[in-house]
């Protein structure tokens, strides 16, 4: 039995209004490939950030232990120091700066008065072809591709002299070949030099093909650890570990009127605004009808939230196609402006980053997508406008002593309010919500439910992203699951189940690799 | 008592400033000794400082919308100067045609900028750079390096000089020099009071939060004191300045602009979240632009009050206005983020920086201590802006008290 190397006892970590972390305990032994898996917010990159010193000692409860000593990490740096280094899911290169300038930024080669690049350059191009990178240390970082660059990250860790590496969601921007090519880096680096890794991935036949254990997290607690050596342990017996959590009236309940269809999508296909080769919504149709809920469901990045903008008056993406009809009617909406004119309405699921002007007064935040609703030849009526204001802080219960309080200082939860009412505000017939609950604690989420009920009670159509899977079951009417750009599914509501949906997932995001499952 | 409270805080900075301006005045007013505020001071002082009101007003709007900045305004202003002397003196063009001439130009001008900033999406600051090296030569071309003078006297009248006294025949025998100055400060007071009393009937009618008549009554009466001073004070030299119409006028265009229409809810929209304001269907392009063509048509204003008090087209007008109103914005409380700040706050802060100046003047200080001090003040401004809003929650002091534990 080899000696445990990492060893986190009881990490309890709260966010304001939050409990992100209760009591997560995690053993990880010397030279074995660890994968942590769990739903979207389920603790695992917040646990990952308190083992690498991202949240410093102090701010969470716990005691981690390392090589057998307690370890109470301040910052990164710490935590580098000792060998444990985290690769985070969006990498962290300079596009503009060379490979090697790259590995040993905040870690520079000094020579007599300076850099030396000569043994920069040298000692990036060993570590570069010890993960199999046979570039000149000098190319610049844009010029390579992602899989390289993952690689790049690694070379990076080692050079750091790493002795855990941790890794999150390496493979979600990887081709099939480069995710292959990478996962068996890390089993020779097990192998070969008794490098213990810790994984992060929803990508349940990486893991299986991987991994020597699998720690599940669930709503921020640990759940279980399985041995995945010898028999190895089978995908449904992950995913039930994963989902298997009780519902007990944690949604409102409605009757279902579902009335003629209200918007008809078909064939849409959009491509990447930056990387224009890159088809992100793939000849889509869906549809949803008055009076009706549907969800989407699918991992981050499956293209969801691109689907919506780019309905919404092509906010995102390029060379568009496909047709929109909107009551039977063919439409075109070419700016938000458009869709807002024409019944649309689109909640984002970054409510402080493009949702709300959080410098900005509720009522101002309120009547901002239909000032003309409030103002006569482009002067506003503030009476009316606070009026309107008042009127939506009453039925969404918004708590705030008055509405001309700054958005930025309400809680999440109240936030999330606020931007529901201003597109109840607006007056559409077609509500797109994505994630609407996000970062929103239990009681809210509840009245953000009760909200919407009653929105398909007054007849209008209702399309929800969530990446909870319990909400989606919990509320929708239908649901379509979508993967990498493809709708791959739709379920009625009672033919739905976490297990078939994320088995939907699973088959369709494995296409053509199933081979390589060992 | 909560609304009060987040009027107060929402307030709190205009409220210091004013606080600053009144203490400032006080203090050059003592160390001068009574000069600050003699009548021809006062007058010279609203000459000297027109145009930077003028210039801070437009260059709010574009600090709205993003805490964009103009840096071609000091060269906008000297070459619609050049126009003008080109047109009235050179070719001796009627002074009305020409003043409208070089309002139109100022929006091509504007036009110009906001193209490429708005629709190429060229950083605000390189463009308006740009535009600085531009209309500077292009003065220099258009005047061949020379000085144009005099101007035409109907154009002068636009904006020097003094109202005058045509209601002198009232006097009852104060033995002012225009009686008509202080009749025009007491139908301005009396307005005020007005306006005042007439705002919280409405909110009592409608059923909203209202404060006391003692308090409503007591700021209407200071602001009215305040104001009938102030032309009291004018009335015992030429009267009131002729450049303080234009003035009254942009100000009250542009507070009414940002604070009760569409357009300045937008503005602020943009500048508080351009994302945000774009999914909300607010066209923020075309916000952008808007708002440099109307900064270059008030440079264009500028330029012509300018040009008018020095009764010149000069090949060095203008140099350094930019920074003018730029200080005035931001030591008036707008933030360099832009969606916040008030014209409100722009004129105390084009006011601080026009009687440090006036004041320092007077003292005798030399130029290039008056310029540390302005700039310490606007430091000064903006830390205090900044710190009040963090709470002092400096990064290293956060860290060297987590280390402690």
């Amino acid at each position: 039995m080899a000696q445990a190397l990492l060893e986190m006892r009881g990490i309890t970590k709260t966010f304001p209004g939050v409990k992100a972390l209760d009591n997560v305990n995690l053993t990880v032994e010397e030279g074995e490939i660890h994968a942590i898996v769990g739903e979207n917010g389920a603790g695992k990159s917040t646990l990952m950030n308190v083992l690498s010193g991202v949240y410093p000692y102090g701010s969470y409860e716990g005691e981690i232990f390392f090589d057998g000593q307690e370890c109470r990490f301040m910052n990164i740096k710490d935590s580098e120091h000792l060998g444990i280094v985290i690769i985070h899911q969006e990498l962290a290169l300079v596009p503009y700066l060379s490979i090697g300038e790259n590995m040993f930024l905040g870690n520079e080669q000094l020579g007599f008065g300076g850099i030396n690049w000569d043994l920069t350059y040298q000692n990036a191009e060993k570590h570069m072809r010890e993960v199999g990178l046979n570039e000149s240390a000098r190319t610049l970082i844009k010029d390579i591709g992602v899989g390289k660059q993952q690689l790049v990250e690694i070379a990076k860790a080692l050079a750091k002299n790493v002795r855990l590496l941790i890794l999150d969601e390496p493979t979600s921007s990887l081709n099939d070949e480069d995710s292959l090519n990478l996962l068996n880096l890390l089993k020779k680096f097990r192998e070969e030099r008794g490098i213990t890794s810790i994984m992060i991935s929803h990508k349940l036949n990486e893991i299986a093909y991987v991994a020597d254990k699998i720690t599940i997290l669930r709503d921020g607690s640990t759940i279980e650890t399985l041995d995945n050596r010898g028999e190895g342990v089978s995908e449904p017996r992950i995913i039930r570990g994963m989902v298997g959590r009780e519902m007990v009236d944690r949604f409102p309940a409605r009757v279902p009127d579902i009335g003629e269809k209200a918007l008809e999508i078909a064939h849409w296909t959009v491509y990447h605004p930056l990387y224009t080769e890159r088809k992100v919504v793939d000849d889509v149709s869906i549809s949803v009808r008055r009076g009706e809920v549907v969800g989407i469901a699918g991992l981050i990045g499956a293209g969801r939230t691109e689907l919506c903008q780019s309905v919404f008056g092509r906010v995102y993406g390029t060379r568009i196609s496909g047709t929109i009809k909107k009551d039977g009617q063919e439409i075109e909406l070419n700016s938000a402006a458009d869709a807002i004119a024409r019944g649309f309405a689109y909640i984002t699921e970054d409510r402080k980053g493009d949702g709300l002007v959080l410098t900005n007064s509720i009522s101002h935040n309120i009547t901002l997508s239909r000032l003309e609703l409030v103002s006569q030849r482009g002067v506003i009526d503030k009476d009316r406008e606070q009026q309107a204001a008042e009127d939506y802080r009453e039925k969404l219960s918004i708590r705030t002593p008055d509405v001309e309080q700054f958005v930025g200082n309400l809680s999440g939860g109240n936030q999330q309010k606020v931007l529901v009412g201003k597109w109840m505000f607006a007056q559409p017939d077609i509500m797109m919500l994505d994630e609407p609950t996000r970062g929103v604690d239990v009681g809210a989420k509840y009245e953000i439910y009760s909200i919407i009920n009653r929105l398909v009670g007054e007849g209008k159509a209702v399309l929800m992203i969530s990446s909870e899977l319990p909400e989606l079951l919990g509320m929708c009417d239908r649901i379509y699951v979508m993967v990498e750009g493809r709708i791959v599914g739709e379920l009625p509501r009672a033919e739905a189940s976490q297990e078939i949906i994320m088995d939907m997932i699973m088959q369709a995001s494995k296409g053509a690799q199933t081979t390589w499952a060992s | 008592m909560g609304k009060l409270k987040t009027s107060f805080s929402k307030n709190l900075k205009q409220f210091v400033m004013l606080i600053a301006l009144v203490v400032i005045i006080v203090f050059f007013q003592l160390l001068t000794r009574g000069t600050l505020l003699k009548p021809m001071n006062v007058f010279n002082l609203i000459n000297q400082n027109a145009y930077v009101v003028v210039l801070a007003a437009g260059m709010l709007v574009c600090i709205l919308t993003g805490g964009n900045i103009d840096l071609s305004v000091g060269s906008v202003v000297a070459f619609v100067g050049a126009c003008a002397g080109t047109f009235m003196i050179t070719w001796k063009w009627d002074p009305y045609l020409s003043t409208l001439l070089c309002l139109m130009i100022g929006i091509v001008i504007g036009a110009w900028h906001g193209f490429w900033i708005a629709y190429v999406r060229i950083p605000a600051f390189i463009v308006t750079l740009s535009g600085q090296l531009i209309f500077r030569g292009l003065t220099l071309i258009v005047l061949k390096g020379l000085t144009l003078s005099p101007f035409p006297r109907a154009f002068m009248n636009l904006s020097t000089g003094a109202i005058g006294n045509f209601l002198g025949f009232l006097d009852p025998g104060l033995g002012l020099r225009n009686f008509t100055s202080l009749v025009i400060g007491l139908v301005l007071a009396a307005v005020v009071i007005a306006i005042q009393l007439k705002k919280r009937a409405d909110r009592k009618r409608k059923g909203y939060s209202y404060e006391g008549l003692a308090a409503t009554l007591v700021r209407a009466v200071v602001i009215a004191a305040a104001i009938t001073y102030f032309f009291w004070i004018l009335a015992h030299y030429t009267g009131a300045p002729v450049v303080l119409i234009t003035v009254g006028i942009v100000l009250m265009v542009y507070s009414y602009l940002t604070s009760k229409t569409v357009m300045g809810r937008h503005l602020y929209a943009v500048g508080g979240n351009e994302k945000a304001a774009r999914l909300s269907g607010v066209k923020t392009d075309k916000i952008k632009f808007l708002a440099y063509v109307n900064m270059s048509f008030l440079a264009a204003v500028a330029g012509l009050i300018f040009s008018a008090r020095l009764q010149s087209s000069s090949p060095q007008a203008g140099i350094g206005f930019e920074l003018d109103a730029i200080g005035a914005c931001f030591i008036g409380g707008a933030s360099a983020y832009g969606g916040i700040g008030t014209v409100g706050g722009t004129l105390i802060g084009a006011l601080i920086m026009g009687v440090l100046n006036n004041g320092m003047s007077i003292m005798g200080i030399s130029i290039d201590v008056q310029q540390v001090v302005k700039g310490l003040v606007l430091l000064a401004a903006v830390a205090f802006d900044v710190i009040s809003k963090q709470k002092i929650s400096l990064p290293f002091l956060q860290r060297l008290m987590s280390r402690r534990r």
